[in-house]
C-alpha cells in the first residue's frame, strides 16, 4: 500500500509539471462546458415546442435528466476516447524510454504495486477533471429542479468507464515504448469498442445479446440513465482489472524474454 | 557474496550469457571486463532481478536472485548502463522518491537523501532539475540513487561511460571511497578502469567466462614467461629474423621498428640479443622489460585463447 501510493505520488507529481495534464484538462474542461451547453440549447428548443403543444391541451414538458444531463453525459463519454489515452500513453512507455523502469524493477517493489501505484494516478487526475466538468452540471440545479440520483449514477458511470478506459491504456503503454503509438492503439480500439455499439443497436438476435453485453456503451447508457445495476457495476470492474492484470503480465513476461 | 553458477541467458536464438560462473568475495571491488556485447549488462541485470536467466543459479548476499528476489533487491545498489532518471524532478526529490521504493523506513528518508547527497558530492546541484544537470552530475546522481539504503553489495554498469577524464578519475575516486565494507561490481570495457580501481576482475567474451581472478594472481600467471620491448632505428625485420635465432627466444613479435621478444623464465638471453644489435648496427633506441598487464591478458583473452 505504501509502495504503491509512492508510485502514485511521483506520478501525479509528473502530470502536474508537464504540460500534457494541464493541455488534456483544459481541452477536456472546454468540450465538457461545450456539450453541456449544446443540451441546454436543445432543452430549450424541447420546451418551447411543449409548451406550444401544451396550450392546444396536450403534451408535457421535457425531463430535464432526460434532455439535459443523459446527452451530456454521453458525450464526455466519447471525448474521454479521446482524452484517456494521452494520459495513459506516458505511464510505462516513456519509463522504457528513459531506463527508469530498471529503477522501479530492481527496487524492493512488486510489479502489482507498480502498475496499481500508477493506475491510481492516472484515475485521480482524471477524478479531478470529472468534478471539475460537474461545476457545469451544477448549473442544471441552479435554474432548474432535476434529480440527483440519476445524475449521481452517471457521474458514477462516467468514473467506472474511465477506470477501464485507464486501464486499456495502460496496457497498450505497457506494450510499447513509444508513446504516440501507445496512444494511438488505445484511441483506435476504444473507438472500435465503441462503434461496436452501433454494430448492436442495428442487429438482431443472439448476437445482438453478446455486443450488447460485451460492448461497454451498453452498459454505460444503463448507468445514466440512471439504472443501477449490478450487472454494469460488476461488467466495468471486471474490465478494469483485467485490463491491470493484462498489464502487469505483459511486464512480469519482459523479463523472461 | 556473489555467486554466479552455470548462468546461461538466451534471447530467443541468442545465447548473451553462456554457462557462466564466478564468485565474489564479501569487500573486494571486481571488475567485469569484456567488449561492447559480450554479456557484462545482462549478468548485471540477472543479478539485480531485472532479467531472468535461461538455466543456472545466482545468488547475493547469501540469498537467491530468482527464489528470494526482494530480500537480493533490498541488499543491492545497482547503477543501470543508462543512469535511470526522471527528468522532470529535482536531484533531492529524486533522490527522495528512491528512498521510498528502496523502503529505506520513513524517519530515517531526510538522513538518507544528505548522507548520499554528500557522499556523491551532490551538494551544489542539490536543487536543480535533473534535465537541467551536466552529465557528471547525472552519473553522480545515479551513484548516489544506488547507494540510497546503503547496500552490502554495488552493482555498477560502466560507471565512467560517457564521462572526460577529469570526471573519469573523480568517480574513480568516488568509487573506491565507497568502498569500506561494500561488495562492489562494476563492468567495463576499459582496461585502466578496472586494473586502477579493482581488486580482480572477470574476464568475458560472447557471454563466456574467459578468466575470473584477483590481478595479483593474474599477473603471476605470466610469471613462467619474461620478455623486451626492443626499439631499433632501422631494419625491424632483419632484426626480427635474428633474434629468432637466438637462442631461448621462443616468441618474436614485429611491429615495425618495434620487437616484442619472450622466453621461458630463467633463461635470460638479454646479453645476447645486445651484442647482436650492436654487432649488427642496427642503432638501439629503447630496451625496456615487459610486464604483463591486465591489457596483455584482456587481448590475449579476447582475441580467442586462454590467458594461459
Amino acid at each position: 500500500m505504501k509502495n504503491m501510493w509512492s508510485i502514485t505520488k511521483r506520478e501525479l507529481q509528473a502530470y502536474f509539471v508537464s504540460p500534457i495534464a494541464y493541455v488534456v484538462g483544459a481541452i477536456f474542461l472546454c468540450f465538457s462546458g461545450l456539450f453541456f451547453y449544446i443540451q441546454v440549447l436543445q432543452y430549450e428548443y424541447y420546451s418551447n415546442y411543449s409548451q406550444q403543444m401544451m396550450s392546444y391541451g396536450y403534451g408535457q414538458m421535457p425531463n430535464v435528466n432526460q434532455v439535459v444531463y443523459i446527452g451530456f453525459f454521453f458525450w464526455l463519454q466519447l471525448i474521454l476516447i479521446l482524452v484517456i489515452p494521452l494520459l495513459t500513453m506516458r505511464l510505462f512507455a516513456e519509463e522504457k524510454r528513459t531506463g527508469t523502469e530498471e529503477l522501479l524493477l530492481t527496487s524492493p517493489l512488486s510489479v502489482g504495486q507498480i502498475v496499481s501505484g500508477k493506475f491510481l494516478a492516472s484515475l485521480l487526475l482524471f477524478l479531478i477533471l470529472l468534478l471539475l466538468s460537474g461545476l457545469s452540471a451544477l448549473f442544471g440545479f441552479l435554474y432548474g429542479n432535476p434529480e440527483l440520483l440519476p445524475i449521481l449514477s452517471g457521474y458514477l458511470g462516467l468514473l467506472l468507464i474511465g477506470a477501464a478506459f485507464i486501464s486499456m491504456g495502460m496496457l497498450f503503454s505497457a506494450v510499447t515504448e513509444n508513446q504516440i503509438i501507445a496512444a494511438v492503439l488505445s484511441f483506435g480500439t476504444l473507438l472500435i469498442l465503441q462503434f461496436l455499439y452501433y454494430v448492436f443497436l442495428f442487429s438482431s438476435g443472439f448476437f445482438k445479446d453478446i455486443l450488447g453485453s460485451v460492448s461497454f456503451t451498453s452498459h454505460f447508457i444503463n448507468l445514466i440513465q440512471g439504472n443501477l445495476d449490478t450487472a454494469d457495476l460488476v461488467y466495468f470492474l471486471s474490465f478494469t482489472f483485467f485490463g491491470l492484470f493484462l498489464t502487469q503480465s505483459v511486464i512480469q513476461s519482459r523479463r523472461w524474454r | 557474496m556473489i555467486v554466479v553458477e552455470h548462468l546461461t541467458k538466451k534471447y530467443g536464438d541468442l545465447v548473451a550469457v553462456r554457462d557462466l560462473s564466478f564468485t565474489v568475495d564479501k569487500g573486494k571491488i571486481w571488475g567485469l571486463l569484456g567488449p561492447n556485447g559480450s554479456g557484462k549488462t545482462t549478468t548485471m541485470r540477472v543479478l539485480t532481478g531485472y532479467l531472468s536467466a535461461t538455466e543456472g543459479r545466482a545468488s547475493v548476499g547469501g540469498f537467491d536472485v530468482f527464489e528470494q528476489p526482494n530480500q537480493v533487491k533490498m541488499i543491492i545498489g545497482y547503477l543501470p548502463e543508462n543512469v535511470p532518471l526522471y527528468p522532470e524532478m529535482t536531484v533531492s526529490g529524486y533522490l527522495r522518491f528512491v528512498t521510498e521504493i528502496k523502503q529505506v523506513p520513513r524517519p530515517k528518508r531526510r538522513e538518507a537523501v544528505d548522507r548520499v547527497l554528500e557522499a556523491a558530492g551532490l551538494e551544489p546541484v542539490r536543487n536543480r532539475l535533473l534535465r537541467n544537470i551536466s552529465r557528471g552530475f547525472k552519473q553522480r546522481v545515479g551513484i548516489a540513487q544506488a547507494l540510497i539504503h546503503d547496500p552490502q553489495v554495488l552493482i555498477l554498469d560502466e560507471p565512467t561511460i560517457g564521462l572526460d577524464p577529469a570526471q573519469i578519475v573523480e568517480i574513480r575516486q568516488l568509487i573506491k571511497s565507497l568502498r569500506r565494507d561494500r561488495t562492489i561490481m562494476l563492468s567495463s570495457h576499459i582496461l585502466q578502469e578496472v586494473s586502477q580501481t579493482c581488486d580482480g576482475v572477470a574476464i568475458i567474451s560472447e557471454g563466456r567466462l574467459i578468466v575470473s581472478s584477483s590481478l595479483t594472481e593474474l599477473a603471476s600467471s605470466f610469471a613462467d614467461r619474461e620478455g623486451i620491448i626492443l626499439k631499433v632505428r632501422k631494419g625491424g625485420r632483419e632484426a626480427a629474423a635474428l633474434m629468432r635465432k637466438v637462442s631461448g627466444v621462443d616468441k618474436v613479435e614485429q611491429d615495425g621498428t618495434e620487437l616484442r621478444l619472450e622466453w621461458a623464465k630463467g633463461r635470460d638471453p638479454r646479453e645476447e640479443i645486445l651484442s647482436i644489435i650492436s654487432q649488427k648496427e642496427l642503432g638501439l633506441l629503447e630496451m625496456r622489460p615487459m610486464t604483463p598487464t591486465v591489457e596483455d591478458i584482456y587481448l590475449k583473452a579476447i582475441s580467442g585463447g586462454t590467458a594461459q
